[in-house]
């Protein structure tokens, strides 16, 4: 039971969804995340990522296969029931409650245990010491960089085991990009781990353990980050479906 | 004329209880609820029956011409509504929300239930106007000139009340941030694991124990019948767009500045435009500042 240095935190087995019942948006996708690693999901516009990562929250009303974190299906579960599973999920956009306070935002972070409150957001502030400045602030006021750092924080409020990031650079100046992949490093340094979609495919692997990549729904290429980035296929993949889709 | 802004300040204040009422389920499940007026009636009428049941003009508070069964009256109307209001989401609203539906079809829902209900209320309670108690507006004279009726007090008191209650519950209390979260943004509130349905339920609790306390203090002050409900509605609409749609406390400044202008209007002599002067403020409002008062622009189109 105790083999935790080999045992998967979330196992996929051919995962097809979508928004309709006809209409698949990924399909037959079958992967694995380690504990403890950081696993980037990458590829071309409308590859599925989000459609991905969405699934695993029990967002897609059309499901198929099985999703199985900690060895429980959660395929079927409501998103409140998944969350809770210590699981933490940071949409891509509209992520922070811009009218709230930011001390607010953090606050429904830890909802579900609030006892462990006060000692999460010690780390939080040790993670991101520029929310202290905020924290009787509307989160409305924030920088596009700050909103992410704060959507960030807020997911980091529950104690995750398991952290589900959707383009967390995406929309954001160099500098903030840069910020955000270190930060990624260092949540995973604190024991988190970490799924995530990205569009930045060098930075993002540069801080992976492992990446995947989709292309028009389908799992193209796995590996480890290194050899990805070495690897040929993904400009082929990249550009090869970009062209085609324009025709 | 301080006479006629006490005056303005009591049904304002009426409105303004249900108006917050209408802002919450509109904030929370985004929709305009068309039959909070008949939940205001209901809850009158739920008091009606307990302040028969346990005898009218017993148990005298002081100075006031109510006694303490309409407050005990209104205490079990709160429970009763607010149990009749989730047994209809849960057997109509529910639905809704599982399939989906536009906003458009919880609208015209909500419009047939109301109609229901009008129904309902004059089979079982009859068509006629009846009365929750002597209502006697015995002034006593606080100042030179002006008077009071301190029914009319301890009405701006349960109101002033019920708006203190309301921002602590939204402000401190886990379901009221919980409640705020959704008004903002329901999916973001979904994926950080908040139960949106147990939300929405609390919600119609927290809309309908508002809709009956005013349904309550309304009737004390004039009468019941099955129609008012939807003469209560409009004024309420008014005083949730002129105080700005977004904004909880926008509904009671809305009701506030609706009750004080329709009794200055019968002040200066306009008696029978008194219902027009709301719409008037409506259109200037929505003229010159569309958000409302107090509301802020939308920004998630």
């Amino acid at each position: 039971m105790n083999q935790t240095s080999k045992e998967n935190l979330l196992e996929i087995k051919s995962l097809s969804a979508g928004y309709s019942s006809q209409v698949n948006i990924i399909r037959d996708i079958s992967l694995w995340v380690n504990e403890g690693e950081i696993l980037t999901i990458l590829g071309p516009n409308g590859a599925g990522k989000s459609t991905l990562i969405k699934s695993l929250c029990g967002l897609l009303r059309f499901t198929s296969g099985s999703i199985l974190f900690r060895q429980n299906e959660i395929i079927g579960l409501k998103t409140h029931q998944i969350i809770s599973q210590s699981i933490a999920y940071v949409p891509q956009t509209n992520n922070v409650f811009s009218r709230l306070s930011v001390e607010h935002n953090l606050d429904l972070g830890s909802l579900a245990n609030p006892q462990i409150h006060d000692q999460r957001l010690e780390h939080v502030f040790e993670l991101f010491p520029d929310l202290k400045r905020f924290l009787g602030k509307k989160a409305g006021i924030l920088s596009g960089g700050q909103r992410q750092m704060l959507a960030i924080a807020r997911a980091l409020m529950s104690a995750p085991a398991m952290l589900l990031l959707d383009e967390p650079s995406a929309g954001l100046s160099p500098l903030f990009r840069r910020q955000v992949f270190e930060h990624v490093k260092k949540i995973k340094e604190s024991g988190v781990t970490v799924l995530m979609v990205e569009q930045n495919a060098k930075a993002a692997l540069k801080v992976s353990d492992r990446g995947i990549i989709l292309s028009d729904g389908k799992l193209r290429l796995e590996g480890a980050a290194d050899e990805l980035l070495e690897s040929p296929e993904i400009g082929e993949i990249y550009f090869g479906t970009q062209a085609m889709s324009s025709k | 004329m301080i006479q006629f802004l006490i005056d303005g300040l009591i049904n304002g204040a009426i409105i303004a209880l249900g108006a917050v009422g209408l802002s919450i389920s509109y904030n929370v499940m985004r929709f305009a609820n068309f039959a909070q007026g008949e939940v205001m009636a209901v809850g009158a009428y739920i008091s009606l029956a307990f302040v028969a049941m346990m005898g009218l003009g017993i148990g005298r508070i002081g100075p006031v011409s109510f006694g303490w069964p309409l407050l005990v009256s209104m205490m079990f109307s709160i429970l009763i509504t607010a149990i009749v209001v989730l047994v209809t989401d849960q057997l109509v609203f529910r639905m809704l929300r599982e399939k989906e539906s536009s906003r458009i079809t919880f609208i015209i829902v909500a419009f047939g239930l109301s109609l229901i209900a009008r129904n309902v209320i004059t089979l079982i309670a009859g068509g006629d106007q009846q009365f929750l108690s002597f209502y006697i507006p015995r002034a006593v004279e606080v100042f030179e000139g002006v008077k009071i009726v301190p029914d009319d007090m301890l009405i701006l008191l349960i109101t002033v009340l019920c708006v203190i209650g309301l921002h602590t519950f939204l402000n401190q209390t886990l379901m009221g941030k919980k409640m705020r979260s959704v008004a903002e943004n329901p999916s973001l509130a979904r994926v950080i694991g908040i139960n949106v349905d147990h939300v929405i339920k609390g919600s119609w609790v927290l809309g309908a124990s508002l809709a009956a306390i005013s349904g309550t203090l309304h009737a004390h002050i004039t009468q019941l019948d099955p129609e008012m409900g939807f003469e209560l509605i409009l004024p309420m609409f008014a005083a949730l767009i002129v105080g700005g749609v977004s904004s909880l406390y926008g509904a009671v400044l809305g009701g506030l500045l609706i009750g004080i202008s329709e009794a200055l209007a019968v002040a200066v002599g306009w008696s029978s435009y008194r219902g027009a002067v709301s719409f008037l403020i409506l259109i200037l409002v929505l003229v010159l500042r569309p958000e409302g008062i107090l509301g802020e622009k939308e920004r998630d189109a």
